[in-house]
């Protein structure tokens, strides 16, 4: 049996979705740039602005134009944040973002403050939630940007948004949020939230690889980071992705809530068997304010690249917080940051799950794991005497 | 299946070798700790006579080059004497796994630390050192940097918690700068017991906490 437990890295992609983009590879391969040149171009330009309409009316956008099409989720978080900074320097060179945000905010956040921008990180208690007095108090009159996460992409941690966001915007600031993992599993639109920018990745549910979307609320000053041609409003230069363009609004269109409760279910099955058959394990995270989609846990006694691949051997896929796992042999910065040991980092699993995945599989993955566990265990020098 | 470990990694992984304890082991010795990611705990029997290896086992807390390393370098060492258990290195072991991924040759050193530093100790005990140098200060500390402040996840000495050493008529006094009731208290001073209380003009160790 093969079971795919790693779909907070990427989902399978939809056979629908698959089926919208075919004919932007072989009969509509023009680019839209060439609407004025001939009708080739115009079809294209046409499905282009179709898409766009059909995610703006999906994220509770106000006009098609709010929506931007990016290489990544990886690539929209670059353009948020650094858009926002060098367009609004004059206002202020202060941002606020969290200590546990995917690595393109934080590793944005840093370059930006090797250019003379000034950063404060806020802190996570021990379940990965927001310090909000914290935030409070680092607001400042020359703050310009707050980036906040929807939900934690390991662990799953849903933050207080709303109250983030009340407060940020209360003071007048720029919000912007990496809902890369959560959209649209957390139902948030545009128009419910006050957010100014937003990240969204399609091949997080069920889209393509290769296209990512940064909503940008109109009037946000924001500075162009891909330099060329005019292309999405002059925000960001490129020959557009057609086929990933078409195949993310389709991956919007036909997203299901239904799903939404089966992966739900699922993951209460996997949380009741790991926490009922197997003794010393630990959720990291929130357990009641969380991704539908996500569990992470640490094993005692035990390191996670040891399961992981143990696991593997089973044909079955998760991923660890260990340092072993990772290339630069750090534990996970974000279980470090909520206060957990090094220890309890190492031996951390994270499983996710998609619409794809079934109740058998979550039962096989069980009694390996327990199996496993115990194995590794008896191996290990730590543990209950 | 492509990983980017070989078959014999993956094998001695699956199915490791000398797993486990023994009971009155002549040396018992830990290297690394959970905080730092890899650890590793040898038990070792020899020979008075022969000074052959008899028995050897280890338990890890590690990932899987740091088991199979354990698993092939007990494995190499059995039957040996001591003195050529001393030449055999990571690189030996590494060899015989058919390589590692570079990134991963701090988890086997590991392996390979506990293994010398078992030999050591137990050469040491027996008096198999030919030059009997009195124990000095740097020895005292050289000792100290195999155990890992859990805290920190460096070595003690690096992590600045001794505050004092003092040798005093074959004794060693060690003051340590945590709370007697760290929850790794017990722990550290268990591995300074490992590491300096086998020096042959030592008579005893005594740790203190303070903090």
């Amino acid at each position: 049996m093969r079971v795919y437990f790693d779909n907070a890295a990427s989902t399978r992609t939809d056979e629908r979705v698959i089926e919208a983009m075919l004919p932007y590879f072989t009969e509509k391969y023009a680019i839209p740039t060439s609407q004025f040149s001939h009708s080739f171009g115009v079809e294209v330009s046409d499905a282009i602005s179709l898409s766009r309409q059909t995610i703006a009316s999906h994220v509770g956008a106000s006009d098609a134009e709010e929506i931007i099409f990016t290489s990544s989720g990886t690539e929209a978080n670059n353009l948020a944040i650094k858009g926002v900074a060098y367009a609004n320097s004059n206002s202020g060179k202060h941002l606020i973002t969290s200590q546990v945000e995917h690595l393109s905010v934080l590793e944005s956040m840093r370059k930006l403050e090797q250019e003379g921008f000034e950063v404060t990180y806020l802190p996570v208690d021990s379940s990965g939630f927001i310090d909000i007095d914290k935030l409070k108090l680092s607001l400042r009159d020359d703050t310009i940007l707050v980036s906040v996460q929807l939900a934690n992409h390991e662990t799953g941690t849903l933050q207080n948004f709303e109250e983030i966001a009340n407060i940020v915007k209360g003071k007048g600031v720029l919000l912007h949020t990496d809902a890369a993992i959560s959209y649209p599993y957390i139902n948030i639109s545009a128009d419910r939230f006050p957010v100014d920018l937003m990240t969204i990745s399609p091949h997080k549910f069920y889209g393509p690889k290769g296209i990512g979307i940064l909503y940008v609320k109109k009037g946000t000053k924001i500075t162009k980071l891909i330099d060329g041609g005019f292309n999405e409003f002059n925000i960001r230069a490129g020959s557009e992705n057609v086929p990933g363009i078409v195949g993310a609004a389709k991956a919007v269109e036909i997203f299901d809530y239904k799903d939404v409760e089966k992966i739900h279910k699922l993951k209460g099955l996997l949380v009741r068997r790991i926490e009922q058959e197997i003794s010393d394990v630990e959720l990291n995270g929130s357990r009641n304010n969380a991704l539908p989609q996500i569990a992470n846990y640490t094993f005692s006694y035990i390191e996670g690249e040891s399961v992981s691949l143990r696991l593997d051997f089973e044909g079955i896929a998760v991923t660890t917080g260990s340092a072993c796992y990772s290339r630069n042999l750090q534990a996970s910065y974000i279980l470090i940051a909520m206060g957990k040991s090094h220890e309890q980092a190492h031996g951390s699993i994270r499983f996710s799950l998609s619409k794809y995945n079934t109740e058998e599989e979550i039962n096989y993955t069980v009694d390996k794991l327990a199996e496993i566990v115990e194995d590794l265990r008896k191996l290990s020098p730590l543990g209950k005497e | 299946m492509p990983t980017p470990y070989t078959k014999l990694v993956i094998e001695h992984f699956k199915n490791p070798h000398n797993v486990g304890e023994i009971e009155n082991p002549d040396v018992k010795v830990t290297e690394g700790s959970p905080a730092c990611g890899d650890m590793l705990t040898l038990y070792l029997k020899v020979d008075p006579v022969t000074h052959k290896i008899t028995d050897i086992k280890f338990k890890s807390f590690g990932c899987a080059s740091n088991i199979a390393t354990g698993s092939i370098i007990t494995d190499l060492v059995a039957g040996k004497t001591v003195e050529e258990a001393l030449k055999i290195t990571w690189k030996d072991a590494a060899e015989a796994l058919g390589g590692l991924p570079p990134v991963k040759i701090h988890c086997s050193v590991l392996a390979a630390d506990a293994l010398h530093s078992a030999v050591e100790i137990y050469m040491e005990k027996e008096g198999l050192v030919k030059e009997k140098n009195p124990t000095k200060m740097e020895t005292v500390f050289q000792k100290l940097t195999h155990v890992i402040d859990p805290n920190t996840g460096v070595d003690i000495v690096k992590s600045k918690i001794i505050k004092g050493v003092k040798i005093e008529n074959g004794i060693i006094f060690i003051e340590v700068d945590l709370k007697e009731n760290d929850q790794f208290a017990a722990n550290v001073k268990e591995e300074i017991l490992e590491r300096l209380g086998y020096l042959w003009d030592i008579k005893e160790v005594k740790v203190s906490f303070s903090k």
